[in-house]
């Protein structure tokens, strides 16, 4: 809080205020600059007081479920905390997707909700739902505000919670009767005394953090492991993060939240973790001697079969938040830290540890071995569009704008994020954790709104994008210069490839018939459209997408059987990885690709 | 008693020494939290352990500090060492969790429960079932001349062990209040001072 907000705050302290003003008044000294929501009767309240005040910009979306994902979409490229305003019962209902995304993925929201008045909860009134009784389990927390005397404080506390400790989805569900009753305003507490029980520990502990330095120096074959944490823990940790990995000369790799953290384009980069991570990351992951987990969660997607993961390594897991620990995997020595604060320690304890140090030149022998299969590898030829070239060549043409990147769910986005290199935190947008479709275009829309000029791209399959397509109006309000890249392969890919692989080839329900016209469907909302199929044409229309001003969908017919590799199947371990459908052997003996294996 | 393997530097939070975690014999734990006593409260922690599939003995919860609305509740759990390290951590992770304790890990404790226990005999086994209630020192807190009530108190195995003499006799209902827990000694609860009974 600002001094000058301060002294405002004192003096209105003793002032009765009705309940929607000291929600705004709260909301703006948490430093709210946007709101994504829509109206509905339990909070016309609030929305008559939004009315009257230009501070706070509000962004009326199409459907609660993507005001909830353009405010993780704004969490994510900001660092800050995303707010959200629905009205009681199906506003609500509706959020709970979103909700639950943010949950998975530990993105810091304030989920205002309305709630019919106190005297009715209870009794089945109009458009009552039990919000506190369904958002229990897919928030961090959630209040129910039954008097307008606690709406301040309770507001401030919900932004404490969203942020602190590993970030999460807070709800504050407020009957009607509260935001049109009067009460007296508090302002928000320093830190240190914002809750009295939320105080999660972020300093790391000295013991931990020489346990872990001392097998950083023992190591023969280490390999770091990072994960959204860091992103989340801010600035501090991906620059510690950075210095920690120039010092020791470490691998990396890191899983689908993670990634930018660290910069694709150094050779210590071993691309991304998991089912469809790289060869040589998952095979450092599984031969390695000593795995450093930052700020990640041993997600399955990540670990494979649990009993055969990195069977010969010591582990080390710094993470913020204690149930993560031996959750999944257990672990040597676990860090219960910010990511940023033991990060610096291990940064300070390795400059400071002089014991002689094995070298790494062997293991990285072994890893340029792995790395000579080329694991993404795939051919770019025929008339037809593959999809992985679509989406390398928008990155390759699209990153010296420092575009942020967004996805559904699907292969684009395993593809987006084996081929988009990151080189900076905060770029890339997903939804990792519920794998919700329908995620990327709400969160675009979130990230243009935070970063007017800047350039934010869709990744999308076609069936994902048609989840809620509807929020192409929000762009257009709203002048949210977005660019839907949809990458048409005419099938639920991912569904296909898994029916694939597992059902013989029994394709049930996962082809899209009757998909609309994308350019029409642009055109109706009031967006340039442009569809291109030939591969000739590609880098020409990204281009033309990337100059044409406000909202463009662009649909890219692409190869409909194309499978994404490599893959774990799930149930086996990563030395058990398939590489391609027909060619890992066939293609790789060409040129180079000889000396290597 | 403090477990062997926790030698004074492997104490740091979230060390758990990796012998214990890979021991796959399922233990029983008496877990002991204080909370804010708001609405909601027991549904979070009920939410909780339901969701994410624990397997709970017995919840107890009951108010122990009025002017600052606390609550203690008192989980009887049991899981392999790994589950039972996890109930903790999620329990702390709950917003108006205060505290999070393990009175078995952090032994010795004293578990009690009281079970009122409904027998409908005549005859007989209605001296029988007198004979057992003096064993059990248990206290009969109804009659009728078909039934009786009884009141018992004492650890779980004393209780189950009473209502199966009973079971033969013509028990008909029972209704027990779970397990209160807390540890021997004179050292009170919460770490921060904020014991319970100390005034703030
Ligand atoms: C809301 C939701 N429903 C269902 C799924 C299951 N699912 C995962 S990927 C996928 C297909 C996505 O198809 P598309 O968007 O066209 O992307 P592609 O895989 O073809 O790139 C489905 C149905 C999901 N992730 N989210």
């Amino acid at each position: 809080m600002t001094a000058r907000a301060a002294v405002l705050a004192e003096s209105e302290a003793d002032t009765f205020m009705s309940g929607a003003r000291l929600i705004l008044k709260a909301l703006e000294d948490q430093g709210v600059e946007v709101v994504f929501g829509y109206p509905g009767g339990a909070v016309l309240p609030i929305y008559d007081e939004l009315f009257k005040q230009n501070r706070i910009r509000h962004i009326l979306v199409r459907h609660e479920q993507a005001a909830v994902h353009a405010a993780e979409g704004y969490a994510h490229s900001t660092g800050k905390v995303g707010c959200v305003l629905v009205t009681s019962g199906p506003g609500a209902t509706n959020a709970v997707t979103g909700l639950t995304d943010a949950l998975m993925d530990s993105t810091p929201i304030v989920c205002l909700t309305g709630q019919v008045p106190t005297h009715l909860i209870g009794n089945d009134a109009f458009q009552e739902a039990d919000t506190v009784g369904i958002t229990r389990p897919c928030t961090k927390h959630n209040y129910l505000v039954r008097d307008a005397d606690q709406l301040a404080r309770v507001i401030h506390e919900a932004f404490h919670v969203a942020r602190e400790g590993r970030p999460g989805p807070v709800v504050v569900d407020i009957p009607k009767d509260v935001s049109m009753g009067q009460g007296r305003y508090a302002p928000p507490l320093p830190r240190g005394a914002a809750h009295k029980t939320y105080r999660p520990r972020t300093a790391p502990d000295a013991r931990a953090v020489r346990e872990a330095v001392a097998l950083m120096a023992k190591a023969r074959r280490p390999v770091f492991y990072t994960g959204g944490g860091v992103i989340n823990s801010g600035a501090r940790a991906v620059a510690a993060l950075r210095e920690l990995l120039a010092l020791t000369g470490f691998p990396i790799t890191s899983t689908l939240m993670g990634l930018g953290a660290y910069p694709a384009d150094q050779d210590q980069w071993l691309g991304m973790v998991g089912m469809h991570g790289t060869y040589e990351a998952n095979l450092a992951m599984h031969d390695c001697d000593l795995l450093i987990a930052v700020g990640a969660r041993f997600d399955d997607r990540v670990t494979g079969n649990l009993a055969f993961f990195s069977p010969g390594s010591k582990k080390i897991h710094i993470d913020i938040d204690p149930s993560s620990i031996n959750k999944n995997v257990v672990v040597d020595v676990p860090v219960v830290a910010d990511c940023g604060q033991a990060l610096e320690a291990l940064v300070a304890a390795w400059k400071a540890e002089t014991a002689p140090r094995p070298g790494l030149a062997g293991w990285w022998r072994q890893i340029a071995d792995w790395r000579g299969r080329d694991c993404l590898y795939y051919e770019q030829k025929g008339p037809v569009i593959k999809p992985q070239y679509a989406i390398q060549r928008l990155f390759e043409i699209a990153k010296d704008r420092d575009p942020f990147i967004c996805t559904e769910v699907g292969q684009h986005q395993m593809w987006a994020a084996q081929f988009c290199g990151f080189t900076r935190a905060n770029r890339w947008i997903t939804s990792g954790g519920l794998g919700t479709m329908g995620f990327g275009l709400p969160a675009a829309i979130g990230a243009q709104i935070a970063h007017p000029g800047a350039l934010v791209i869709d990744i999308a399959g076609e069936a994902s994008a048609l989840m809620n397509i509807q929020e192409l109006s929000t762009a257009v309000q709203h002048k949210a210069a977005i660019k839907l890249f949809i990458i048409n392969n005419q099938y639920m890919g991912m569904v296909r490839q898994w029916q694939e692989m597992l059902h013989g080839g029994r394709y049930a329900h996962s082809y899209s018939e009757a998909l609309p016209d994308f350019v029409k469907l642009a055109e109706a909302f009031g967006c340039a459209g442009m569809r291109v199929s030939d591969p000739a044409r590609l880098d020409q229309t990204i281009r033309d997408m990337l100059d044409t001003p406000g909202p463009v969908v662009c649909e890219v017919a692409v190869d409909p059987r194309e499978n994404c590799f490599p893959m774990i199947p799930s149930g086996k371990a990563h030395n058990d990885m398939i590489l391609s459908a027909e060619d890992a052997a066939a293609k790789r003996i060409t040129g180079e690709g000889l000396a290597l294996v | 008693m403090p477990h062997p393997d926790d030698t004074p530097q492997s104490l740091y939070e979230g060390m758990v020494p990796l012998a214990r975690l890979k021991d796959r014999h399922v233990y029983r734990h008496v877990i002991a939290l204080v909370v804010d006593n708001e609405t909601g409260v027991l549904a979070r922690v009920s939410g909780l352990v339901s969701g994410r599939g624990y397997n709970i003995e017995s919840l107890t919860v009951a108010e122990i500090d009025k002017d600052r609305q606390l609550s203690r509740i008192n989980i009887a759990t049991s899981g392999t060492r790994q589950v039972i390290e996890q109930v903790k951590a999620q329990l702390g992770r709950l917003v108006p969790v205060h505290e999070v304790r393990d009175l078995t890990d952090e032994g010795p404790c004293v578990a009690r429960e009281l079970a009122l226990v409904k027998v409908a005999c005549t005859g007989d086994k209605r001296a029988e079932a007198l004979k057992t209630c003096e064993i059990f020192r248990a206290n009969v807190i109804d009659t009728t001349p078909q039934s009786f009530v009884f009141e018992v108190v004492g650890d779980t195995d004393k209780i189950d062990a009473f209502i199966d003499l009973m079971r033969p006799l013509g028990l008909v209902e029972t209704s027990r209040t779970g397990i209160a827990a807390i540890a021997r000694g004179p050292a009170g609860f919460l770490s921060d001072g904020l014991s319970p009974n100390t005034p703030s």
